[in-house]
């Protein structure tokens, strides 16, 4: 899968995009300034209190046919943000551009009839499945929604088809979910999103809720699925190993906002911010030998309060190289380092050449 | 607290889920015992198929089927549906087996202010202090009580469905306002309710009925209001509308036939408390306005004067009564575990 | 560098020495279910054995029965687990309620669940202590404030006030592991400690456990479903697969030499941070079970690309394979004789070209 370089740098609306599909390097998904804020509580009738910003100001871009990983840890607004770009979760500032449209001004029907272009996988394919549905009618139910349902015949025809392409018998349509294992209940979950044939697939820590030997199966499928239908996918989820596999490109959150942005390798071979410097040191290597050599970094302390982030750079609070002037009081912005590789701190040169060393 | 150095809240939280009988041992409790915070649980009981495919052929068991079977091999269940249908068929069948006509004296009777008549070949269990036979009188109450028992349920059950449903399923003001007019309702004792129902629409069966299943509106509102709320978080509602699927559809199709499962364990609980509820409204004179109509709760008020002499003229409806509705609570219980999702294979 | 323990393995005498363990449900109308199947491994005073494997290996079940917690009724233990010669299987239960929380303790996967919500995080310390030793209120609560110190929480003297839910994941974390510390035990059972966590709290947890077992010269069995926690921090491994023991090796053997064919595979299926990040996944096909066959058989065959008659054919007993590595397999991984045979076996059957597809 080729990388679109500067996919960054694109315009939000492209001259020529239109409904039908601009150029090829145009972003299929553009969020501009997206925020989701929830009321907060405390106060004598419950509200009043600080809102929680759990995303706070989050720009980016998704190329068609291409795979954006999201990573960051519990906490840091991924999957709300994910769940706001389909509207699940209503934002309260920003925009969406799919494909031309702006997803945050749409009313509910054109709303509901633009969602079969964009579906979403997520994390507990139990939770996710409705139990009293058979894997015959949580498939065509979509269809049918979208009026693609067509006659009996070619309503099974199209759920073998649906089974077959991930990887299952075709003998499971009469089944429920949980006569399944939570890989095979992935799949399914898989195949109801695919259903309708979308063009973006947001996938909300795809494989995190299942057993480690079955992982594998289900990063190569969604990998497979890319490549035979064009899907473009923004993966959420907080392992950035499973992402480094199977992204073009990378963006890590932190406290809702965005740290760093970095196309292919670049995020893995020369992190920029500390967070992620941090997140990428703590994160266990199957390899003795690695593990032994490894320097970690430990963070001090919890994630902050989103409903209080720290001021200034949101990560000074546990930052290993934070300085005294700046940090605490300048919000960083984001900022190039090399070609289509952003981060949001004051001193990412000075922490990449070693200038500034961890406390 | 006990020794362990994990408070035992986990402790004996687990040893409860993998003590909990039979059903959940060998598998469900297996699956939490040893769980370690995935979502697998293992498949089929077959060798796997390389690619992930690895699924029995038989066709599957959906919640309902695989709740039935649980109630099949739950006891209690057994004798709450044994009494239940004893009741249902009895009612049903009442001419067949009651001699008489309900409600009507016989000509020489035997009875004297101070004893009636015990049993004989032609009334097994007696007459009763007017004069009826007393099996008869029994076999009819049986029908009285599940014929207002059946309708007032289906009353509270129908509005109180309604009203939840509108409050589940658009939140909001909505919400509110059907929330505090349960509310109001709520705050009206339910016999109360009854009381007054029936003093304002005059003395007959249909005004218990509407009493009674009045009375049970704000409950039945209120438990699928709750269940719905529940659900509504859930992935699978938040997947349906993902899908584009319409609001209606998400709704009816899955919000709430899943929020259904306590309000049906509700109803069968409540088919038990309508029959106290009838008995002990006709003992308070509100009963069906014709006299000869055969009601326990009018039979016991009758048996009252004579307790000391002749107590079995009021165990009789009274067993009845209890028995009713222990079937109907003994039921309504299994059913509770049986579609209590943790107890799901 | 997380390693706890230099000393060779072997060179002291085992605090715990589990024997042949099996562990065996059995319900009114149901077969019986073998979770745990002749289970034998030692833990060592100062080191830490890894107890790995996925949902069904009956890791979880294995580490209930050695502390005595599963249920009484329709559970079948048998075989021996000798705390300093002691039996903790045969053993009153009181004798066994003066252990736990003393010599022996256990921190759990879940912080949330495992504290009791209404009872401030000090006092369950305490409470502990007070059953345990003959400190006074006043010396228990100072050791309290002294044990939420050592674990890493700030200011614990505000802290031992607090309720659970006031407190973050990994704080909670941290004050479990001081309730588990708090009798210095010799033997500390983690059962997936670091599973709830987000990778940099696991990073500060993981390290918070290694330093106590070097320092306290504690004995820890660590049970996980994580091989790169593993990889981090302990002195021996033993895998498990479908209640069974199917290798057992000293660390860098482990990873530098696997040798069943569940452990190679599951170490080739995980994506890693420092692979080859263009190289497919080889996954592993199929789901792990959670019910052991009452036969001998390798359980894992049936997901096995090598597996052939003679995996089936039963009783497969653990073969040592040089110092301090045992498995129980038939191809042993990296053996050029299996490999052969395997693939003369694919090329002999030529209308299959699937070598998983086991009888």
């Amino acid at each position: 899968m080729s990388v679109i370089p500067g996919a960054l740098e694109q315009p939000a609306s492209h001259p020529g995009a239109s409904a039908a599909g601009g150029p090829a390097g145009d972003p299929l998904l553009s969020v501009r300034g997206l925020e989701v804020h929830y009321p907060g509580r405390g106060g004598l009738l419950g509200r009043g209190g600080a809102p929680v910003r759990a995303v706070d100001g989050v720009d980016l871009d998704v190329a068609r046919g291409t795979t954006l990983g999201l990573v960051g840890e519990s906490g840091c607004g991924k999957s709300t943000l994910g769940r706001a770009i389909l509207r699940l979760t209503e934002p309260t500032a920003g925009s969406v551009i799919f494909d031309g449209t702006d997803v945050t001004g749409l009313r509910r029907e054109p709303l509901r009839l633009l969602r079969r272009r964009m579906q979403m996988v997520f994390q507990d394919p139990m939770a996710s499945l409705d139990p009293r549905q058979s894997v015959q009618s949580l498939l065509v139910e979509p269809l049918v929604a979208h009026g693609l349902a067509g006659g009996r015949g070619e309503r099974e025809a199209r759920v073998r088809e649906l089974l077959d392409l991930v990887g299952l018998p075709g003998s499971a349509s009469g089944k429920y979910p949980h006569e399944f294992s939570g890989g095979q209940r992935q799949r399914l979950g898989i195949a109801r999103a695919l259903a309708v044939e979308p063009d973006l697939v947001v996938a909300d820590e795809p494989v995190s809720a299942l057993d480690v030997s079955v992982q594998a199966q289900v990063v190569n499928l969604l990998e497979d699925l890319q490549e035979r239908l064009g899907l473009t996918y923004l993966v959420i989820a907080h392992d950035l190993a499973v992402v480094r596999h199977i992204a073009d490109a990378v963006v890590v959150m932190y406290l809702g906002t965005v740290v760093e942005r970095a196309e292919g390798e670049d995020l893995y071979t020369a992190p920029a911010h500390p967070y992620t410097i941090a997140l990428m040191s703590a994160i266990p290597v199957p390899d003795p030998v690695v593990e032994d050599a490894r320097e970690r970094i430990i963070l001090r302390g919890d994630l902050p309060s989103p409903a209080a982030p720290p001021s200034g750079c949101r990560f000074h609070t546990r930052c290993p190289y934070r300085q005294p002037t700046r940090c605490d009081t300048e919000v960083p912005a984001l900022r190039e380092v090399s070609p289509g590789h952003v981060v949001a701190c004051h001193f990412a040169e000075q922490v990449a050449s070693g200038a500034i060393t961890p406390s | 607290m006990s020794a362990l150095a994990p408070p035992p809240a986990s402790g004996s939280r687990r040893a409860d889920d993998a003590g909990d009988a039979a059903a959940g041992l060998a598998d469900g409790a297996l699956g939490r015992v040893a769980g370690d915070g995935r979502g697998e649980t293992g498949g089929p009981g077959r060798w796997a198929a390389p690619g992930g495919g690895e699924v029995d052929d038989e066709q599957g068991t959906s919640l309902v089927r695989g709740a039935l079977r649980r109630l099949r091999r739950d006891p209690t269940a057994i004798l709450g549906a044994v009494l239940v249908t004893l009741f249902v068929l009895v009612a049903i069948a009442a001419p067949l087996i009651a001699g008489y006509q309900p409600g009507r004296a016989l000509a020489n009777s035997g009875i004297t202010p101070s004893s009636v008549p015990g049993p004989s070949e032609e009334h097994p269990l007696g007459l009763d202090p007017s004069g009826v036979d007393l099996l008869t009188q029994l076999v009819y109450g049986a029908r009285q009580s599940l014929i207002i028992g059946v309708v007032s349920t289906v009353i509270g059950l129908f509005f109180g469905l309604v009203l939840g449903t509108l409050a589940g399923a658009f939140g909001g003001w909505v919400d509110t306002l059907v929330m505090r007019v349960v509310d109001i309702l709520l705050s009206i004792p339910s016999l109360l309710l009854a009381v007054s129902i029936a003093a304002i629409a005059g003395q007959n069966g249909t005004s218990v009925m509407i009493a009674i299943g009045a009375a049970q509106i704000p409950i039945f509102a209120r438990l699928l209001r709750g269940s719905m709320l529940a659900q509504r978080g859930s992935d699978y509602v938040l997947a349906a509308t993902s899908l584009g699927l319409r609001h209606r559809t998400v709704v009816m199709s899955h919000l709430l036939p899943n929020s259904l499962g306590p309000v049906i364990v509700q109803a069968t609980l409540v088919l038990g408390t309508a029959i106290i509820e009838v008995a002990a409204l006709s003992y308070l004179g509100l009963g069906a306005a014709n006299p000869a109509t055969a009601e326990w709760g009018r039979m016991l008020v009758r048996a009252q004067p004579r307790l000391a002499s002749d107590p079995w003229l009021a165990i009789a409806p009274g067993l009845c009564i209890a028995v009713t509705a222990l079937g109907f609570t003994l039921l309504g219980e299994s059913l509770r575990q049986a579609l209590d999702p943790k107890g799901r294979r | 560098m997380n390693r706890p323990g230099a000393a060779a393995t072997g060179a002291t005498e085992p605090l715990l020495s589990v024997r042949d363990l099996e562990v065996v449900f059995s319900a009114r109308g149901r077969a019986d279910v073998r979770a745990v199947d002749g289970v034998s491994f030692d833990v060592r005073a100062g080191q830490v054995m890894a107890l790995v494997g996925e949902s069904g290996s009956g890791k979880s079940v294995t580490s209930l029965a050695v502390t005595g917690l599963l249920p009484a009724r329709g559970v079948r233990v048998g075989g021996q687990a000798l705390l300093r010669g002691r039996d903790l299987l045969t053993m009153g239960r009181r004798e066994l309620d003066g252990l736990r929380g003393s010599e022996v303790a256990m921190v759990f996967q879940d912080p949330m669940t495992s504290l009791n919500p209404v009872i401030p995080v000090g006092l369950q310390i305490t409470e502990v202590l007070r059953r345990h030793t003959d400190l006074s209120r006043a010396a228990a609560k100072e050791r309290a404030v002294e044990l939420l110190g050592r674990v890493g929480i700030p200011d614990p003297r505000r802290r031992v006030g607090e309720y659970p839910h006031q407190l973050s994941g990994g704080m909670r974390q941290r004050v479990m592991i001081a309730v588990a510390l708090a009798c210095d035990p010799a033997l500390l059972i983690a059962d997936e400690p670091t599973t709830a966590l987000d990778v940099t709290i696991q990073a500060q947890v993981i390290e918070l456990l290694a330093s106590l077992v070097r320092e306290q010269n504690t004995a820890m069995l660590l049970i996980t479903h994580d091989l790169g926690v593993v990889a981090g921090v302990c002195d021996e491994v033993t895998v498990m697969y479908s209640g069974r023991v199917v290798e057992r090796a000293e660390r860098r053997e482990l990873f530098a030499r696997p040798r069943h064919r569940y452990t190679s595979g599951l170490l080739a299926s995980v994506p890693r941070l420092d692979g080859d990040r263009g190289a497919r996944l080889v996954p592993i096909p199929g789901t792990p079970r959670d019910v052991v066959p009452w036969s001998t058989a390798c359980a894992f065959a049936p997901r096995c690309p090598v597996a052939d008659d003679a995996c089936a054919s039963g009783d497969l007993a653990l073969v040592a394979d040089g110092p301090a590595h045992v498995h129980r397999c038939v191809h042993p991984a990296g053996d050029p004789t299996a490999t052969a045979t395997s693939a003369t076996s694919t090329s002999t059957t030529p209308p299959t070209t699937t070598t998983g597809a086991t009888s």
